[in-house]
């Protein structure tokens, strides 16, 4: 099947073009050069006067899985007036903060989204992550597999080998279908299982001689770098949402230094100790960091005032959220690997200690120099909820929307703050690059996230409107590898999408480490564990190194 | 003469086994139309193991063998299953869960059981 | 000619042993090993004989049936799909599609089970654990309203009471065993210290202990049936323990309290963390009711009692509900799957399923199937279909196809229907 999308602005920032006016023609699902197509027999749609950019691409979002859906099965009230009523072969679904999995593909097509990277699963419930992904239409995905409390791992780091970790991490990723290394709190979370956490980076992880949050970074970092991932160790810091965690960031940083990795949510960890208690916003101290260093990538996680459901891995922070927030909490620990929790949150602009945090993200996004670096998110849903990336759009491109937002927050927030001198504003270029471009190139996604030949066919189309939010909420044409999905902000049509996961090498004698390691460390069996060839249907690996 | 005594019922292995060879097998039969009783509750109705009671409430009666078990005063229990589910009523309390436990029943003998039982104290 | 399968998951009850061994000579399964006797009786008394589709107690060979069903579901104006618990999830995400689509009202057996126990986690939330966390650190055990003795038989062994683990080397020996309940259970019996509560006085006595762990002076003695030194001797202990886990079941979620009973629990549980780790599991009963809540969760954001009646998902306990639909009347056909209504609803909403045309999935001879409309006598999964089932502890767990017997499975079935109906 071929298309051509004809005379639109378009905004490729991986291929230079920067609102040039081009046409893009797709052939089988691809972008490709003009003379392959018969123009005579594609579908041609005139694109005159509007922005054509790649499909969005999600780089950090929880949107499936065991703790995400225990986030759904918590929240009955959130749903109500946030239902979707089926239309034609379309399903239905609900859910404000935690939307049900077509709910999901849809709402993320009609803002003309593609990919999405689901940020955190254990790889014991991996299977559980994989089919709710298959429920999940219209978007590519891949999974971010939980790494830094695992017992297998934490292991090799005390027997001190290295080998053994790395061949494990690729058997790891190959077993639960995964795509990247993710760390959340590493050894905090398993110092959770003994009532407590870690609060510096060499802190001792319970059990385990000579490991710490350091090595466990070190370690990982060094096995994705051997491995040859396609992205680079995607970091949840220690101290998350605490008064120390921007220095502890940037010691994580420095101990990191030229070792590519990614810092997600960063907001979250760019506090400092404030007068009474109250946070104080740390995002200069960090940005510079970031600004110093090119091998790292960062995602904001921006608060946005409203409901949120804060849901992490992360199982000493959430209880800790919930002794602080009070109210409903869930708590989930996982043998041998894992942990994590949920607690619902409101995020007010009259609350000085939200006021701060939204101050923060605003500040990341302003003072990190290089847009290829850092990403639009909001860490769905803790942050708030993905269909508000259209309103931090405007945020960041309306100078004056900022201001005036900036001045309905509360007082102690503003006092001192840097927010309302920094007048940059984001271009559409730029904002394809924290969209798109960016994410996908971080991601190693060489078909994602750009508009060049050979590129996948996934396009999306806005008519460009004086208020950003507005523009973005409601794309005129969404295409997902060349076929319309979604139309004037509502989706039209259902394609499947692919699970990215990789496929990295590994000696096969660690199969029999691990198999023997099984018997002890779990209650499944290890012939049971491995997510099989056809369990999920569209899986496509991606080779490394 | 009868009596009101409370009711629960719940899982065993006999009810368990018998529902795999299916429910309308005799295994099954003599799994689920069992009732426990508490000794002296039996002794005060006037029946021994072995005997029959017909249990009923305002649903239906089922009548069922009676086996001496440890069960505090006034507590009869009853595997789940069909026979049970003819004395569930519709109440679900807005929850959708009937009333499987804590169900009053009406208990009356209808054989004392083998010798030894002397029927109804007076 | 005889073969052997290793780890094999049982899908009977929700502990979803996975390491059963079964042989099998051509078709037949001869023996199974290291399966409960519940788990015996699953794979050992399965029929492999060739199986058609019935209409009305006649055979029928499958398409006809289908055709039969889709016809009867076209006609309903308040369909009511209902069971899913002994299913896979491959085939429960058919359940809530075909569901979707024809507006129906769709629940699972969690109703009768633990639904009370799901109303309590929207409530207040639920520290909970994987069962390896138990196994591996739990030092003390507090078993409330629950039997595993004869509702889950290889749980003390593989999960809880006498496994061992990387913290507990000796078993039963590394901890201290609980047990509360109306009656002194064959799990009571294994028990350190059994706790006799007075029936329909459990969340009196959750809520003194909630009382006591915070230093408050609950008044009475006994409260709810139980001396008070033993409940303060168990708050001692929960404070000061290394990993203590509740377990819980139909002892809370059946009795009047229903849900306010599990919300008193689990607020005890989240309250104990302030100083020491607590967990609690519930006891799931079916093989797969767990992935019944799953699904249903992810599909529609709600666990059970859902109805698609407005074209968009709708939860209401009470309402949606299926005995509470049933009794009411407020269905006009019934797709049973994976479960046996017919056997294990009250009387009430049993007959009502008599009156309605029911649309029956079911391999075995079920009084739910003796009545069918229109009867798929399907493929178990567990035994001759793979799928995929979720633990009580929400880990999913592959089911292996022992035997091949050639017959469709729920999924394909309802598959088949939900195109049958948009036609």
């Amino acid at each position: 099947m071929m298309l051509g999308i004809l005379g639109g602005r378009v905004y490729d920032p991986r291929n230079g073009r920067d609102g040039q006016v081009a046409d893009i023609w797709v052939k089988d699902g691809r972008v490709v050069a003009a003379d392959e197509v018969d123009r005579d027999r594609a579908e041609l749609v005139d694109a005159a006067g509007l922005v054509v950019m790649p499909g969005g691409v999600e780089v950090h979002s929880h949107l499936v899985g065991a703790k995400v859906n225990a986030g759904r099965k918590l929240r009955p009230e959130d749903h109500r007036g946030h239902e979707r009523a089926r239309v034609g072969d379309l399903r239905s679904g609900a859910g404000g903060t935690v939307p049900s999995t077509y709910l999901s593909g849809y709402l993320y097509s009609e803002m003309g989204y593609t990919t999405i990277m689901e940020a955190a699963t254990a790889p014991l419930v991996a299977r559980h992550t994989h089919e709710e992904l298959e429920d999940m239409p219209n978007l590519d995905k891949g999974v971010f597999i939980t790494m830094g409390n695992n017992h297998f791992i934490m292991k090799a780091i005390s027997e001190g080998r290295p080998d053994m970790a790395r061949d494990y991490v690729a058997w790891l990723l190959k077993a639960s279908r995964g795509y990247a290394i993710k760390i959340v709190n590493p050894g905090g979370v398993e110092n959770w299982k003994w009532g407590t956490n870690v609060r510096e980076l060499d802190d001792a992880v319970i059990g385990y001689e000579g490991v710490t949050p350091r090595r466990i970074l070190e370690t990982l970092a060094r096995v994705n770098d051997e491995l040859g991932l396609p992205h680079v160790p995607h970091i949840h810091g220690i101290n998350l949402g605490r008064s120390t965690s921007a220095r502890t960031t940037v010691e994580t940083m420095r101990t990191l230094k030229g070792v590519p990795a990614h810092y997600c949510h960063l907001q979250f960890l760019s506090y400092g100790e404030g007068p009474q208690h109250i946070h104080s916003c740390e995002a200069p101290s960090v940005a510079e960091v970031v600004n110093a260093d090119p091998s790292m990538t960062v995602d904001v996680g921006q608060i946005v005032f409203g409901q949120a459901t804060t849901m992490t891995s992360d199982g000493p922070l959430q209880h800790m959220l919930h002794q602080t927030a009070g109210g409903r909490w869930m708590n989930d620990d996982v043998e041998s690997e894992s942990g994590g929790g949920i607690v619902p949150i409101v995020y007010k602009r009259t609350n000085p200690v939200n006021a701060t945090m939204w101050r923060t993200g605003l500040e990341l996004f302003l003072l990190v120099e290089d847009p290829w670096r850092v990403f639009l998110t909001t860490d769905h849903p803790n942050a708030g909820c993905f269909t508000s990336y259209p309103q931090v759009i405007k945020l960041l491109m309306d100078r004056g929307y900022r201001r005036e937002r900036f001045g309905g927050i509360h007082r102690r927030a503003r006092r001192g703050a840097l927010l309302p001198e920094l007048e940059r504003e984001y271009s559409l270029y730029e904002i394809a690059v924290i969209t798109r471009a960016g994410p996908a190139r971080a991601l190693g996604l060489d078909k994602k996230g750009h508009l060049g030949v050979g590129a996948d066919a996934d396009i999306a189309v806005y008519s460009e409107q004086e208020d950003k939010e507005a523009m973005f909420a409601r794309p005129r044409y969404v295409f997902k590898d060349g076929v319309l999905v979604a139309r004037d902000g509502a989706v039209v049509a259902e394609v499947p999408g692919r699970t990215f996961y990789v496929d990295a090498p590994y000696d096969p004698a660690i199969e029999g480490e691990i198999r023997a390691y099984f018997e002890n460390a779990y209650t499944v069996a290890y012939e049971n564990y491995a997510v099989v060839t056809g369990e999920v249907a569209h899986t496509e690996p991606v080779a490394c190194g | 003469m009868s009596e009101r005594l409370t009711l629960i019922s719940g899982r065993t292995r006999k009810q368990a086994i018998g529902m795999h060879k299916g429910k309308d097998s005799p295994e099954y039969h003599a799994a689920t139309e069992l009732v426990e009783m508490n000794p002296e509750d039996m002794a005060r109705l006037g029946v021994a193991d072995g005997g029959r009671l017909t249990l009923r409430t305002e649903v239906g009666e089922i009548a069922m063998t009676v086996q001496a078990g440890t069960l505090p005063a006034g507590l009869v229990f009853v595997p789940m299953g069909t026979a049970v589910n003819g004395l569930v009523g519709a109440e679900t309390l807005g929850t959708g869960m009937p009333s499987f436990k804590g169900l009053t029943v009406e208990v009356e003998v209808v054989e004392a059981g083998p010798a030894g039982a002397e029927g109804p104290r007076s | 000619m005889s073969t052997v399968v290793e780890h094999v998951a049982c899908p009977f009850c929700g502990c979803v042993c996975d390491d059963l061994t079964v042989e099998v000579e051509g078709a037949r399964i001869v023996k199974v090993k290291r399966a409960c006797s519940s788990g015996q009786g699953v794979f050992m008394e399965y029929d492999p004989s060739p199986r058609t589709a019935r209409v009305r107690g006649e055979e029928a060979d499958w398409d006809a049936a289908v055709a039969e069903a889709a016809a009867i579901l076209r006609e309903a104006d308040s369909p009511l799909i209902y069971g899913l618990s002994s299913a896979a999830s491959e085939a429960q995400r058919k359940a809530v599609e075909l569901a979707d689509r024809i507006g129906a009202v769709i629940d699972s057996t969690s109703s009768v089970c633990h639904g009370p126990t799901g109303l309590a986690m929207q409530a207040v939330g639920e520290p909970t654990c994987t069962l390896g966390e138990i196994r591996d650190r739990a030092d003390l055990l507090v078993f409330w309203g629950c039997n595993p003795d004869q509702s889950h038989l290889r749980h003390f062994a593989r999960y809880s009471l006498n496994a061992k683990g990387a913290l507990t080397p000796n078993g039963r020996a590394d901890r201290t065993m609980y047990v509360v309940d109306v009656r002194e259970t064959g799990t009571a019996k294994k028990a350190d210290h059994f706790l006799q509560v007075a029936p329909g006085h459990d969340f009196e006595v959750l809520t003194a202990l909630r009382l006591l762990v915070q230093g408050g002076e609950p008044e009475g003695d006994p409260i709810g049936g139980v001396p008070r030194a033993e409940l303060e001797e168990l708050v001692e202990r929960l404070k000061s323990c290394r990993y203590g886990v509740f377990f819980m079941g139909m002892g809370l979620t059946m009795t009047a309290a229903r849900q306010h009973n599990v919300a008193e629990l689990f607020t005890l549980v989240a309250e104990l963390n302030e100083f020491a780790k607590c967990s609690v599991i519930p006891m799931r009963g079916h093989g797969n009711v767990t992935g019944a809540d799953q699904v249903l969760t992810w599909t529609s954001g709600y666990p059970f009692a859902v109805s698609y009646a407005r074209g968009y998902p709708q939860f209401m306990p009470g309402e949606f509900t299926a005995v509470d639909v049933l009794v009411r009347g407020a269905a006009d056909a019934a797709v049973i799957l994976a479960s046996d209504p017919g056997a294990h609803f009250p009387r009430p909403a049993a007959a009502h399923l008599e009156a309605i045309p029911t649309i029956v999935f079911d391999h075995g001879p079920s009084v739910s199937a003796a009545h069918a409309t229109v009867l798929f006598p399907t493929a178990a999964y567990g035994v001759d279909a793979a799928g995929t089932v979720y633990r009580m502890d929400n880990v999913p767990i592959p089911l292996s196809k022992v035997i091949e017997t050639g017959r469709p499975t729920d999924e394909e079935i309802l598959g088949r229907l939900i195109e049958a109906v948009r036609t």
